[in-house]
Order: structure tokens, then C-alpha cells, then sequence
């Protein structure tokens, strides 16, 4: 640390901590935020903190949940030097590779039982084939969250409502317990209660076909996901999930990030029905005339 | 069975654990009008709920229909439903005799051989009832209870078109093999927007948001002070009107288009346009306008009345209204895409047949 000629140390933090604290009380505590003491969300009709508005994540999740390295695509193949796009996606070239990440899961890995780690390297080694967004199916949760596109939450005076722009899924959380979801679905069967600030969303009746991301990582249709809610600032959601799975991890593990408020004055979700999109991938070759050439 | 197996086996099972309730609209009893409407914050009427439309009263009048039923008409006619219905769902023996060749003759979608059980439907029950009047049929305007016949230009612009699917189009369900349209099997893109998944068939998730007659009939509303969303059950469609808001720049289409709302005292009045090229709702163009008009009767059930206008396709705007009752089912994930092996299914059994009648054709032909 470099001081002035005269400097005196102690009169140094003492000053800045005066002009700290009188900018912090001019800018007014609702904006920011005091250390340590928690913010406040406005309240929605309901009474509890107002989580309406179009939300997103801004992180790499959906490639690989877990710390990595940049990688040169989502699908690999052994080349003479080390790995290489899959022919099935050279022709994307940079636009298909992914970007680092120093990781959501909470301690760093995700803690598989040793045949569920040797699945999820199937899965991803086949991932051109096997990842269930490339057929545009719905993301699951809590992929749903930090697929890279926005999702709108409705909060009313007696409803809570999720829409993801991705693949138009959709989730209604009940606030009353619906006792134990009658069938399985893609999206689980969501109950959401508030504990003060936050609302925690419990998760079950999923089935066993979504994954988590791009890497494969993937769980059985005994998944049973928590997660947690709260707004820690005007445009922030901090934003949990604890992820149990018996069948295909040793414990339950976490996964947090924070969720952006989207801020162009003409935010919206808008049309994403992907299904249109990969009918050629899945029913071309049925055509009474497939196509030919590039 | 096409959409039972798109289902899978999950909703399969949801639907033999349902158990059908008293229809919430039964004509037999008008609805008790309550002074006090449940009201939001804001002062605006409370619209949320989730809605059960479906209903014995079709879109366009049957021929020869008076415009209401009196009270003895409807009774009879949905006793009739009733009996059909119960008919439809009686357990299949065993040691049945095949039946005859072509189906017993009787109609509907589960009239036909393989067609559904009755159980697996959810067709309605009782005519829709506004104003007291028993209806029988959802436009109101034309009087005659019809939409307008199609302008010619519209006509001659829809039989030049390739693709012809449209929005409200039906599940042929009595499909008796490669329809007669050519090359309605030729690709996906020619087949209905219901069978690829892409909206609900039927017109359900619209605008205008019509009964189905089929299953699946039902609506969630959430009502915000910014925006209402309008869910349909099929094809998990939530609808976002935009409150008090700009229409989205002309360049950006949807397939249910740009919704944005507004009251006008009680009623939610919420406006769409932008459609797709491809939603073509009963062959319109792109440039169709819906108005749709959302106000409640009484606790239990709203009043849905919408105008249609598109130039291009009828020669003036044509009205229906409708009751929407409350319903305390659940609607559960209609995951249609990720178990649609109906779409392979049907264009991989067309290309069969076409070799098999090739094959044919070249043997008769060496004979």
C-alpha cells in the first residue's frame, strides 16, 4: 500500500469510511443495500416479496453445471492432437464451442454414484443424440432456469406462475399442498411456500427424461429438486437449488447463481416453439422426397 | 389412438384416476348471478380461475336449428349425449364378435372402429348458457349462427396453397386411410398443426380460444396488474396479454400473435394480431384481428365473447360468446412433441404405401 508523505493510516480509513457512510445515506439504504443488512423487496398484492417481471440467468450452466475449462464443442471426437469437433457439428465451428465456467455446484462436483458417473459420460459422448434440448423437449427443473433465454414469473394475489420462453414450457406452482403429483412430467409437480423473504418451490413427480445441461449430466425419476428464491435487489434474484436423487447421486447437492432482471424497456417472451425447428431433424427423412445435398 | 400414444402412459394413467364431477354448466340450472364481484387490488374484476369450456354447443349452428333450445329440447339432447357417452365407455368383452366393417355407423370421435372410449374424452356434457338463453351455437353474429361463407379470393388463394393445415383444424379420427387432399402425406409440414404438436388442434389455445370437442378443454388464468396469461391446457400455451401496451413492431409474427389488454369497466378487453403465415384460424391470413371480450357472470363463471375480422377472408367480422365455468380439475403437462410417434408414424406408413402400391402396380403390371 502506498501512503501520502503525512499519511496517517488510521486517519486515512477513518476519512474514507466517513465519505463511505455519507454517500451510502445520500444515495438512500434502498438502493444500496447497508452490508449486512438484508434487503427488503417491494411487496406484490399477496404480501410477499414481488418476484413478477421477466427474469434470466447470465452464466454457463447449461453447458456443463460443473467448473470447466473451455471446450472446442459439445460433441468430441479424438483428433491426432487431442480433441476435436464431431463431424456432426464442425460445421459450427467457434459458434459451437463452449465457454468456461468456473462452476454452480455448490464444493465444485456433482457427487454421482460410480455406475450414475459412467452414465453421464455416456450421455455425454453421445450428446448430439441423446441431449434432450437438441429435440426441443421440454428443459425439466431445474434446467428451466438457466437455459439461456428469458422466463416471465406471475405473481397475483392468489396465483404463482412460471413461462420460460424456451420450448413455451410452463409451470403452475401450487400454494396449497396437492398431495403427491398423480402422474410423472417433464416439469414435475411444483408446491411453493414463503419462509420470510424467500419462497422455496418443492419439486417432485418428474420423470426421468430431462437432463441438467449439455454435458449430461442427468438424474432417475426420483429427483426431487427445493429450490429457493430471493430478490436481493431491485433487478437479482438469488436463485438455489438442492438437487436429491437417491437412485443416481451419494447425497444432495446444491447449485446457486443469481437471476437478472431483464432490462430493455420492451422485455417480453416471446414465440420459441423449437418444435417446428427440428421437424426436418426428426421426421426428414420421412418426407416423400428428403432432402439432398447441404 | 394417435394422441394416446403421444401421451405416453403417464396421462394415460391421470385419466383413468379421473372421475367426471357434475358439469359446472349444466343447462338444467342457470347460475345463481351474485351481486359481488370478486374484485383484485386494483379495482378490476378477479378473472383467475382455472376454466372448464368444454360443451354440447358447437361453434356454427346445425342446419335447422332455432337459435336457443327451450329447456325440454336441451334435456332431451343432452340425455342423448349422455346415453352415447355411457355407450362409448362400456367395458369391451373378450369373446366379442368383430364389429361390422367400417364401424356401427354411429359418429363422433369415438364412434368408429378404433376409435376412443368415451372415457378417454371429454366432449361436454350441456349446452352453453348465456343470458338464460340455452345456445345452440357459439357466433352470435351472423344471426344465423354461421360464419360467413369465405370471399372468393380467400377461397381461390387456399385451394393455390401447398400447405393447408390451419389452427382450428379437427383430429380426423375416422381417417380411413391416406386422405384425399394430394400429398397430405407428403411431408411434415401438411399435416395439422395439432398432430405436430405445434397448438392444440381445434382452434383450443386461439384466439379465439374455442371448445375442442374432443379433451383437454381447459383454461388457467393469471391476472397480474401488468399482464394476464391465459394458459391452454393443450398444448401447454400460456398466452401473455400485455396490459395497456404497443402491439409488437409488424415484423415480429406468433403463432397465437401479439395479445394486449385493456378494461373498459368490467371487462378485460384484450386485442391479437401479428398472427403467423401459419396459424391460418378456418383459412384466414396472417392479417387476422381478434377482439376478445372477458367479463365475469358470477363466481363460478366468466363470459368469453370474441370478433374475428380479416379482410381478405370473410366480408365482415363475425362474433360468438360463450360461458366459461370454473372447474376445480387440474391440469396436468400436455407433453405432446416429446411423445409424438403418431407424426413418424403417419408419414412412415404413407411412404410403406406407397411402396407397397408400387409393388403392386409393378406386378399387375407384369401379369
Amino acid at each position: 500500500m502506498m501512503f501520502g508523505k503525512d499519511g496517517d493510516l488510521m486517519g486515512i480509513i477513518t476519512q474514507k469510511a466517513m465519505r463511505i457512510a455519507v454517500a451510502g445515506s445520500l444515495l438512500s439504504a434502498a438502493i444500496i443495500p447497508l452490508a449486512g443488512q438484508a434487503y427488503r423487496a417491494p411487496r406484490a398484492e399477496n404480501g410477499k416479496p414481488d418476484l413478477n417481471g421477466i427474469w434470466q440467468a447470465m452464466n454457463e450452466a447449461n453447458y456443463d453445471l460443473e467448473g470447466h475449462n473451455a471446450r472446442p464443442a459439445m460433441a468430441l471426437r479424438p483428433g491426432p492432437y487431442g480433441p476435436v469437433p464431431a463431424a456432426s457439428v464442425l460445421a459450427l465451428g467457434a459458434v459451437g464451442a463452449v465457454p468456461p465456467s468456473l462452476g454452480v455446484v455448490e464444493g465444485g462436483e456433482i457427487p454421482y454414484k460410480p455406475e450414475a458417473l459412467a452414465q453421464k459420460k455416456k450421455n455425454q459422448e453421445n450428446w448430439v443424440t441423446s441431449d434432450p434440448e437438441i429435440k426441443c423437449y421440454l428443459p425439466g427443473v431445474p434446467r428451466a432456469t438457466y437455459i439461456p433465454q428469458p422466463f416471465r414469473i406471475f405473481q397475483s394475489n392468489s396465483q404463482l406462475f412460471f413461462a420460460y420462453q424456451y420450448a413455451g414450457a410452463v409451470r403452475n406452482i401450487y400454494l396449497k399442498d396437492p398431495g403427491p403429483a398423480p402422474v410423472d412430467a417433464w416439469m414435475g409437480q411444483s408446491f411453493g411456500h414463503w419462509e420470510g423473504e424467500t419462497l422455496v418451490i418443492d419439486v417432485t413427480g418428474f420423470n426421468d427424461q430431462s437432463w441438467f445441461d449439455r454435458a449430461g449430466n442427468f438424474h432417475s425419476d426420483a429427483l426431487h429438486v427445493v429450490e429457493r428464491y430471493t430478490r436481493t435487489g431491485p433487478d437479482v434474484i438469488s436463485y438455489e437449488a438442492t438437487i436429491e436423487d437417491p437412485k443416481v447421486f451419494t447425497r444432495p447437492w446444491k447449485i446457486s447463481m443469481p437471476l437478472y432482471r431483464r432490462q430493455e424497456k420492451n422485455a417480453q417472451i416471446l414465440d420459441f416453439k423449437c418444435v417446428e425447428f427440428v421437424e426436418e431433424l426428426m421426421y426428414g427423412k420421412w418426407r416423400k422426397t428428403p432432402l439432398t445435398g447441404q | 389412438m394417435r394422441h394416446l400414444l403421444r401421451m405416453g402412459m403417464p396421462i394415460m394413467a391421470a385419466l383413468l384416476l379421473w372421475e367426471p364431477g357434475p358439469a359446472a354448466a349444466q343447462s338444467q340450472k342457470a347460475p345463481a348471478k351474485t351481486d359481488k364481484t370478486r374484485r383484485m387490488a386494483d379495482g378490476h374484476p378477479d378473472l383467475q380461475g382455472t376454466y372448464d369450456i368444454a360443451t354440447l354447443t358447437p361453434v356454427d349452428r346445425p342446419i335447422g336449428a332455432p337459435a336457443v333450445y327451450t329447456r325440454e329440447e336441451a334435456q332431451k339432447r343432452e340425455a342423448a349425449a349422455a346415453k352415447q357417452r355411457a355407450k362409448g365407455d362400456e367395458a369391451i368383452q373378450g369373446d366379442r364378435t368383430a364389429p361390422p366393417k367400417g364401424g356401427d355407423g354411429s359418429v363422433g370421435a369415438a364412434g368408429n372402429v378404433g376409435g376412443y372410449n368415451t372415457g378417454w374424452l371429454d366432449m361436454g356434457s350441456a349446452f352453453t348458457v348465456v343470458d338464460g338463453q340455452i345456445r345452440s351455437s357459439i357466433i352470435v353474429d351472423p344471426p344465423d349462427g354461421r360464419a360467413p361463407p369465405m370471399l372468393p379470393a380467400a377461397l381461390q388463394r387456399l385451394a393455390g396453397a401447398r400447405a393447408r393445415p390451419t389452427s382450428d383444424a379437427q383430429e380426423n379420427t375416422n381417417d380411413p386411410g391416406l386422405e384425399k387432399a394430394p400429398g397430405a402425406y407428403d411431408d411434415p409440414e401438411r399435416r395439422p398443426l395439432g398432430e405436430r404438436c405445434l397448438l392444440g388442434f381445434g382452434s383450443t389455445s386461439g384466439p379465439p380460444a374455442l371448445p375442442d370437442y374432443f379433451y383437454n378443454n381447459l383454461h388457467q388464468i393469471v391476472q397480474t396488474k401488468d399482464a394476464v396469461m391465459i394458459l391452454t391446457e393443450m398444448v401447454h400455451d400460456a398466452r401473455i396479454v400485455r396490459m395497456n401496451a404497443q402491439h409488437l413492431p409488424p415484423t415480429i409474427r406468433q403463432w397465437m400473435g401479439d395479445s394486449v389488454g385493456h378494461w373498459e369497466g368490467d371487462t378485460l378487453v384484450v386485442d391479437t394480431t401479428n398472427f403467423t403465415n401459419k396459424t391460418r384460424f378456418r383459412g384466414s391470413t396472417e392479417n387476422l384481428h381478434v377482439v376478445e371480450r372477458f367479463s365475469r357472470l358470477d363466481d363460478q363463471m366468466l363470459l368469453y365473447r370474441f370478433t374475428v375480422e380479416d379482410p381478405a377472408t370473410w366480408a365482415k367480422p363475425w362474433t360468438g360468446e360463450m360461458a366459461w365455468p370454473a372447474t376445480d380439475g387440474k391440469i396436468y403437462e400436455y407433453a405432446c412433441h416429446e411423445g409424438n410417434y403418431a407424426l413418424t408414424d403417419i408419414l412412415k406408413g404413407a411412404r410403406l404405401r406407397e411402396k407397397e402400391m408400387a409393388a403392386s402396380k409393378a406386378s399387375s403390371e407384369k401379369r
